[in-house]
């Protein structure tokens, strides 16, 4: 069953960032340099946040701009990364209008959610959740 | 090393350098333990707090960006309020940032001859020019231009000051993430002095694990206990002003300058009032799943323009509400909320402000002081003289007022009525006539705060019961502020204590390839204790000095009148104790 993560309901978020931190801690890693889910704040947190991730598009920007095929479609909606052919020109950043894709400055290739739903199990306001993709 | 990096910032040569002292970080785990040492090592002692000599310290903990709730930052200075120790804890996103950024602390040396603000990333520092921020009277649009021409958006953290803090306000704070503070003891007015308005600071660092397998079982262990069980509770529910009526009720509260602990209009001020009636939103620190900040809804009418309205998020807490509602006798929530968000935008300590003008009214009102030096009619529940008189101690348009601005003992020695004038250590009174407990802490802890050896939350505990002797008391006072120091050393929010047990600190740091038993632990919190209190009495502190307010005899706590000589008792033997702690 093909999955994404789904922004459920953004006015309940409190800036917590614990997602992102869930984020980087899957790889086994303390702080969020790796974090593929991002919250910022809508001008002050008085307003309320924003929560950036990929909504796993079934026609991705991303993929069809990348120049070497490491992001290819994912069946369902959504890409797959393959880092190996990647060159790092990092134009899927720019053609992501929603921001979702991190950059990884040490390895120098984007950053995409995998859809694993870990970063959900940590979200204590019930913000975020894995859904299934619906035909 | 991943740890134990300290950044270096001199103001006078707008220079900045970076150092490893990860053995420094390894011996005494961050936050308290190390700023103390890096204070030590970059200031004179001797130093006037406003003067170029006084130096402020940034520091977090080990477990920071690696655990919930590990999220505060220490600065450590030398404190205009008190002339000794400063120490000011602030969460928000600061903490966080600071490691993303890839510090563990930050040094800040000298002064500068314009108006600057830093921006600190994993580059480094650049700095620019504050002029045309500098005179600005609000904290919040400081915030809102900055936010506007830097990077790190929702990572970053924007510390800065109002106007009290350019102004030289004894009791100016520094504000973070709009509504987070480093409240106490001025560090507003030292960066005040240093010309310094804001510091941004952002990055996006990963952060190595020794032992992943355990990192995430403790992670878990952690996290189940903030969210799942009632630890947490209070803090996420009503948050911290659900103490109004608690302490109310048992006649803890202090109202009216502490004349009196019951107050008719006390549902106006609590925290299930202003929850049910004016609740907006709750936000929380980075990396903090209980969200415990609490922000009102305040909407006022234009009285110029009809259909007009102004709407403003203020965030309320127990002490604010105490020192700006209870104290000085207000009764109504939206003219609570007024007063909150004016002390807010100003950039003063709210506990402070409150008790300055607690005691400015009684004065007022016994005819110590006349309307010759308030300006205003100052009367309990007036807000709109209250309003005015919080500007005027920013604006500082006499003498009097500019002496209101050195904080509450200073006035007092000067206009009079210092029996009536609540600080301890010069520092300002905490929200807690709960009992000698109390009294003792704001006394003999080294930040003369409630939170350093918790004795308001003793004296709950022993409500009922026969009172321990002094000695004992103060016994038990020392070993909570010893612990309390490695929770600090950390940056663990002091919320999180009964989650932060010994055990789970200690595994813990373990994961990320520390080694500390529980007993190394202990004796890590008496040795930084220990060495911060000699770095107080170093910057000028004197236990033969502490005034105790005769106030504080006069009127009941829930464990009655305070006995004077059961107080002298603890203290001589605190002394004692601290003495032979100390050589």
């Amino acid at each position: 069953m093909v999955k994404r993560l789904a922004v459920v309901d953004v006015d309940r978020c409190v800036g917590c960032q614990m997602c992102m931190f869930a984020c980087s801690r899957r790889l086994g890693l303390g702080g969020y340099g790796k974090s593929a889910i991002y919250v910022r704040s809508v001008g002050g947190v008085e307003r309320g946040f924003t929560v950036i991730v990929c909504r796993a598009c079934t026609s991705p920007p991303c993929a069809k701009v990348c120049p070497t095929g490491a992001l290819r479609p994912r069946e369902g909606g959504g890409v797959i990364f393959d880092p190996s052919k990647c060159i790092g020109c990092g134009i899927c950043v720019d053609a992501c209008i929603i921001g979702a894709i991190q950059w990884d400055s040490e390895k120098n290739k984007p950053i995409v959610c995998v859809y694993c739903g870990y970063c959900a199990d940590y979200c204590p306001h019930n913000v975020i959740k894995l859904e299934e993709v619906s035909k | 090393m991943n740890y134990g990096k300290v950044l270096y910032i001199d103001l006078t040569k707008r220079d900045f350098w970076i150092e490893d002292r990860s053995e420094l970080f390894e011996r005494r785990i961050g936050g308290t333990g190390v700023a103390l040492e890096l204070l030590k090592e970059n200031i004179d002692p001797k130093c006037d707090p406003l003067g170029p000599g006084n130096t402020i310290v940034f520091a977090v903990g080990l477990l920071t960006g690696y655990y919930p709730m590990a999220s505060k930052t220490v600065a450590m200075f030398k404190s205009p309020l008190t002339g000794n120790l400063g120490e000011s804890h602030a969460g928000g996103r600061s903490a966080i940032a600071i490691r993303m950024a890839g510090y563990e602390a930050i040094v800040i040396k000298g002064v500068s001859d314009t108006p600057v603000y830093l921006v600190i990333t994993d580059e480094g520092v650049r700095f620019r020019d504050a002029s045309s921020l500098w005179g600005i009277r609000s904290t919040i649009t400081v915030a809102r231009i900055i936010r506007e021409v830097e990077g790190g958006s929702g990572i970053r953290s924007i510390i800065r000051i109002g106007k009290a803090g350019e102004r030289l306000v004894r009791y100016a704070c520094a504000t973070t993430e709009t509504y987070r503070h480093f409240g106490r003891l001025g560090l507003g007015a030292v960066l005040g002095s240093k010309k310094l308005k804001a510091i941004v600071v952002y990055g996006k660092r990963t952060l190595p694990v020794n032992d992943v397998k355990l990192y995430r079982a403790v992670y878990d262990e952690i996290f189940k206990l903030a969210v799942e069980t009632e630890l947490m509770k209070k803090y996420h529910d009503l948050g911290t002003p659900i103490n109004v009526k608690v302490l109310h009720k048992i006649g803890a509260l202090p109202i009216m300058n502490l004349t009196r602990t019951s107050f008719k209009e006390v549902d106006k001020i609590s925290g299930e009032h202003i929850a049910r009636s004016r609740l907006g939103r709750r936000v929380a620190c980075s990396h903090c799943p209980v969200a415990c900040i609490h922000l009102a809804i305040l909407r006022e009418p234009y009285i110029d323009e009809p259909y007009f309205y102004k709407t403003t998020y203020v965030s309320y807490d127990y002490e604010p509400i105490y020192a700006i509602g209870a104290m000085l006798g207000i009764k109504d929530t939206d003219g609570l909320l007024r007063l909150l968000d004016l002390v807010e935008t100003l950039g003063l300590d709210a506990i402070s402000t409150g008790v300055v003008l607690s005691w400015a009214t009684e004065a007022y009102k016994r005819g110590v002081i006349t309307e010759r030096e308030t300006l205003t009619e100052l009367d309990w529940g007036h807000v709109e003289g209250y309003m005015k008189a919080i500007n005027f101690i920013v604006e500082q348009p006499n003498q009097f007022y500019r002496d209101l601005g050195m904080g509450v003992e200073y006035a007092a020695k000067k206009y009079g009525g210092l029996d009536y004038a609540l600080a301890f250590g010069g520092n300002e009174m905490p929200g807690y006539n709960t009992g000698p407990g109390a009294y003792l802490t704001y006394l003999t802890g080294a930040r003369h705060s409630h939170l350093d050896s918790a004795g308001y939350s003793l004296d709950q505990k022993l409500l009922g019961k026969t009172l321990p002797s002094p000695e004992e008391l103060i016994d038990m006072l020392m070993k909570e502020e010893a612990w309390r120091q490695v929770l600090s050393s950390l940056v663990i929010c002091f919320f999180a204590r009964g989650i932060y047990s010994a055990e789970k600190v200690s595994s813990a740091l373990k994961a990320l390839g520390f080694n500390f038993t529980e007993d190394d632990l202990r004796n890590l919190g008496w040795e930084i204790y220990r060495e911060k209190y000699r770095l107080k009495i170093e910057l000028g502190f004197d236990l033969d000095k502490l005034r105790i307010p005769r106030r504080i005899f006069e009127t009941e706590t829930p464990h009655g009148k305070i006995s004077k000589e059961y107080l002298d008792r603890a203290l001589e033997y605190f002394k004692k104790k601290i003495e032979s702690m100390i050589s």
